[in-house]
């Protein structure tokens, strides 16, 4: 870093904008999509379509005629992701008012209330998913089973999702319905019951790289999550916790594969408004969020406890950007750290 | 009499315990799951205002500055106390579901925020109108807070079924439909002040 | 008049005088209301056993714990003579809000047939997945179960005893450890509780 030089302006413009990140975000989501579509067919485009037009429409209807802006905010495409990302935390089979209800939630109390992108303190789908999900939770945990475009929008047959057997195993000890638990390879294809876009574990992880390639978001988050699932579930399994006919290894892998982790690891924590700037304050970040997920999970009152333990970990951000990179030219020395604490 | 009068408007709107004050929010939101026991909280902590209001105002020559804190919180418990008794043996059902916030009226700031500001200094006629007056203000907007809740959360008002049940928002009955429904009162009620 | 001066002896006769007179008043109303209170307590107590036996003079009400979906929850359960569930209480529970928890008046819902346990014969009763005929709660078939089996299991216990004791008083004791009778009304007894029920009946 000695040779480093700050030029005069002109400087080059990097290409960078919100509009390209939410872009590559929404491309990112469009391979776990298309799996979610191929399962539940119509829910999951009527329940998209709903979740997204509502959200635009809500941020156009507060912004010009609540806030009284000049200049529209919704070519930046954030609502449009957050719809989207809305719909994905959603049963395919939702009644339409409450998607409808969701996203009128997600935009006016989790994102315009607090001042509009950029502002909000909590991520705005997670806001509306876990408002539907306290207000509605029959309608909510009601999942319909995977049937491509035979599956009907409302009254299909419904199911309950790996995550429900798997909290009853590990929680009472009951190992009668590990047989109920769908094989591996279907929650890594996307063969389960669950919300619209949370499936596919396997889409979920390309897209997800494919976001890491990309430059949108870097590896500390969902890595840190990950990490921490995987570990506390393997302390579950050696502490003795998990019945006959479970072995660590495989409740390892359904505690990963299944639910909303790989959703909301890639895409929903790694929002940049509602995550800490250093990749220090990341990975604290990441790990309370994989704690709080697992402690919920295992002894939390809801199957899922993934949407919860973002938001939790969300109100923390402001403390963890408190750790910030060491300012150039700063010696590693805590009585000069102890005294720019105090200058400020 | 006009002084009187703003008085007791004082509590109802320009100062408002709950939406302008912020005061006692502890009972404001953890008893406000229904208009009734929204309401019944706020009638309970009116009594115990006017009464401690009234005799704070009486006393309030006999007691000295250095001990007045101690001596107010006595007369504002006892009345609290005498609060639970009555309602423990003549409404046990509303008792039922107040009773944890019973005792808590004798922290709620509201009580001993008005002895201190106001029956401490003023007469006793402008204490019991300043009491009715902050009583009612926080009646007013728990009741208010109450009804927007269970309208909300359950689809009724006071009992009374106004859309399905179905449909509504469980969420509101809830703790944490509670602050929700609370800020965004608070916003609009500060909004329409200011006009 | 004029304020009292914050002097040692002024403050400590001030303080005396308000809380002698703060406790008096208490203690007034205390006596005044005591007797009510407990009319009111017993009350509580009494209706909480009817409810489950429903007013039925040979009713036995069974208590039993078992784990649900969110953590173990009690109920009480009321039975007649041969059997048949005459009603029960949630007593206590962690499970879901909104989805679980419905168990507190899911099962006794009059107008649905199909999840109505109320006047059915216990000791087998199973939700329609696993091949029964009660209907499970929707979305939440694991609280389901569970609340059939402690149903199944306070009838259970509730026969062990008709059969080993011939209906005779029960000592807490002797119950099994996870289930509790509360109160079996035996022949001696019957008669007092019959009548106290008939008046209730009445009223």
């Amino acid at each position: 870093m000695k040779n480093f030089i700050v030029a005069p302006a002109p400087h080059a413009h990097s290409g960078d904008s919100v509009r390209r990140n939410m872009l590559l975000v929404i491309l990112a989501l469009l391979p776990a999509y298309v799996v979610s579509v191929m399962e539940f067919g119509w829910g999951a485009l009527i329940t998209a379509a709903i979740a997204v037009v509502a959200c635009v429409l809500t941020e156009w209807l507060i912004s010009r005629f609540l806030l009284k802006e000049q200049k529209q905010t919704i070519g930046d495409l954030s609502a449009v992701l957050t719809g989207l990302l809305l719909a994905f935390n959603l049963p395919s089979s939702l009644d339409w008012w409450i998607v409808l209800i969701g996203a009128v939630v997600a935009i006016g109390v989790g994102k315009m209330t607090f001042g509009g992108l950029g502002q909000n303190p909590f991520n705005p789908a997670l806001v509306g998913r876990v408002f539907l999900l306290i207000s509605f939770p029959a309608q909510m945990t009601t999942w319909p089973v995977a049937k491509g475009f035979a599956t009907a929008y409302v009254d299909a047959e419904t199911g309950a999702t790996p995550l429900y057997y798997l909290k009853h195993i590990v929680k009472t000890g009951d190992g009668s319905v590990i047989d109920q638990l769908v094989p591996l390879k279907n929650a890594l294809l996307g063969a389960m019951g669950g919300s619209l876009g949370e499936v596919c574990a396997l889409a979920l992880i390309i897209g997800g790289l494919f976001l890491i390639c990309t430059k949108v978001i870097t590896w500390h988050i969902p890595v840190s999550i990950i990490a921490t699932v995987a570990l506390f579930a393997a302390c579950t399994g050696w502490v003795g916790a998990l019945p006959e006919g479970m072995s660590t290894c495989s409740y390892v892998a359904y505690e990963l594969l299944t639910g909303g982790l790989m959703l909301g690891a890639f895409f929903m924590a790694t929002d940049y408004v509602t995550s800490p700037m250093s990749a220090c304050g990341k990975i604290l970040f990441g790990i309370g969020i994989g704690f709080i997920m697992m402690v919920i999970r295992t002894w939390g009152a809801y199957p899922e406890g993934m949407s919860f333990a973002i938001l939790i970990m969300n109100a923390c951000v402001p403390l963890l950007n408190k750790i910030r990179p060491m300012r150039f030219g700063e010696k590693k020395n805590k009585v000069n750290r102890a005294l720019a604490a105090e200058k400020k | 009499m006009s002084n009187g009068l703003k008085t007791l408007m004082n509590g109802i709107l320009k100062e408002n315990p709950t939406f302008v004050l912020v005061l006692g929010m502890c009972p404001t939101l953890a008893t406000t799951t229904s208009a009734i026991n929204g309401m019944s909280m706020g009638l309970a902590t009116m009594f115990v205002l006017i009464c401690s209001n009234v005799v704070i105002s009486l006393l309030k020559n006999l007691i000295p500055d250095k001990v007045r804190i101690p001596a107010f919180i006595v007369v504002i418990a006892t009345f609290v106390t005498l609060v639970q008794l009555l309602m423990q043996a003549y409404l046990p059902a509303i008792y039922d579901v107040l009773g944890l916030f019973i005792p808590l009226i004798v922290v709620n700031c509201i009580v001993l925020g008005r002895a201190e500001a106001f029956a401490a200094k003023n007469s006793v006629g402008l204490s019991a109108l300043d009491g009715i007056g902050m009583g009612l203000g926080f009646t007013l907007a728990l009741t208010l807070l109450g009804a927007v809740r269970e309208l909300l959360g359950t689809g009724s008002c006071f009992g009374l079924p106004v859309f399905p049940e179905n449909y509504g928002a469980l969420v509101f009955v809830l703790a944490p439909g509670a602050f929700i429904a609370l800020a965004y009162l608070m916003v609009i009620i500060n909004k329409l002040q200011k006009k | 008049m004029k304020k009292l001066e914050s002097t040692f002896l002024n403050m400590v006769l001030s303080l005396v005088i308000i809380s002698v007179v703060a406790a008096g008043a208490l203690a007034g109303v205390y006596l005044l209301t005591k007797a009510n209170i407990e009319a009111q307590k017993k009350a509580k107590q009494e209706a909480a056993k009817m409810a489950v036996i429903a007013g039925h003079e040979d009713g036995t009400a069974v208590e039993a714990v078992v784990d649900g979906f969110g953590g173990q929850f009690r109920i009480m359960v009321g039975f007649d003579a041969e059997g048949n569930i005459l009603g029960y209480e949630v007593l206590e529970h962690q499970e879901t809000p909104g989805l679980g928890s419905h168990m507190t008046h899911w099962f006794k819902n009059a107008d649905k047939p199909n999840q109505n346990i109320i006047g059915r014969k216990a000791g087998s009763l199973t939700v329609s997945k696993d091949g029964g005929d009660v209907d499970a709660i929707t979305a939440a078939t694991i609280s389901s179960r569970a609340f059939l089996k402690a149903i199944n299991q306070a009838y259970a216990d509730f026969h062990g005893v008709e059969a080993h004791t011939g209906a005779s008083q029960l000592n807490k004791e002797e119950a099994e450890e996870d289930v509790i009778i509360i109160e079996a009304y035996g022949e001696a007894d019957r008669t007092n509780a019959m009548s106290k029920e008939t008046e209730v009946n009445h009223e």
